[in-house]
């Protein structure tokens, strides 16, 4: 069941890299990516109980932190162009 | 165990196909995002290799500092990489030959979780005795635990080195505009000073 489990998760996970690999715009890209990164969380979630070992869930917090702090990178970067700063706040 | 390793080739090809994405790609942008998804592959791999430890620094590492730091270095140069016009025939040849010299190389190692490897025989085995002991308590990861304590002052080395590598990626990447309006009060010091 677990391996049935991680398997569709990694088909979602292939679909989104097409995604990521055809998509036109950028935002089409940040959501693959975003998406990709939520289901590693998932896949990793699974697999620790396939596998028995669910100490290793942690690990799954960790991969949600750093999801979201690149992602906000990412958007930041992608709105104006680079990370803030007093001369960025300027050029808004 | 047989379906597990189903699981394994499939993110092995997951890999690949990242990797060949990440080549093939012209957009710069979207190149150092197939990056963040490659660490993030990376890091499951390496998840499923029993090395936690390692997958965790290549989740901070690969997926959240090195993202940060490529877009930063994005917003110093164009978005687009330049068509080459050069002959990938001779990297090509280079790339092929390395990688077949490195698999050759992997021949020799011993296989995954072999009991017999150097690795599992030639360590001090009081290391596994009494890990439990000197950490007072229940520590399920023996790694940690030499990691952080029986090394701990390798560890403190290796964490100052890489601030201090942070500290100057930090300075190379600062914005230029600052420094130039800095450049013309440090000279008028001077020429008072003079």
């Amino acid at each position: 069941m677990f391996v049935v489990a991680s398997l569709s998760i990694l088909i979602t996970m292939a679909l989104a890299l097409i995604r990521a690999m055809l998509g036109p715009t950028v935002f089409d890209r940040v959501l693959a990516l975003n998406m990709f990164g939520t289901k590693t969380v998932l896949f990793i979630c699974v697999y620790c109980f396939a596998s028995g070992r669910t100490d290793f869930l942690d690990l799954a917090l960790l991969y949600s932190l750093m999801n979201f702090i690149g992602m906000v990178a990412l958007l930041r970067f992608s709105q104006f162009g680079s990370f803030g700063g007093k001369g960025q706040e300027l050029s808004q | 165990m047989d379906m597990l390793e189903l699981v394994d080739i499939f993110v092995l090809a997951l890999l690949a196909a990242t990797a060949v994405a990440v080549a093939r790609v012209r957009n710069l942008w979207a190149a150092v995002m197939f990056t963040g998804i490659y660490s993030f592959l990376g890091a499951a791999w390496m998840l499923i290799l029993d090395a936690p430890d390692v997958a965790f620094t290549e989740a901070a590492v690969g997926a959240g500092i090195s993202t940060v730091l490529m877009l930063g270095t994005l917003a110093l140069t164009s978005r687009e990489e330049k068509p080459s016009k050069k002959s990938p025939v001779l990297p090509l040849i280079v790339v092929v030959v390395t990688g077949s010299t490195l698999i050759y190389g992997t021949l020799d190692m011993p296989r995954v979780g072999d009991p017999s490897a150097p690795v599992h025989t030639r360590m001090n085995p009081s290391y596994i005795e009494k890990s439990e002991h000197d950490m007072h308590g229940e520590m399920p990861n023996v790694v940690t635990s030499v990691l952080a304590s029986y090394r701990g002052y390798d560890t403190l080395g290796e964490t100052t080195v890489i601030f201090t590598a942070g500290i100057a990626v930090l300075l190379i990447l600062r914005k230029p505009g600052k420094r130039k309006t800095e450049l013309p009060n440090s000279a008028e010091q001077k020429g008072s000073h003079g």
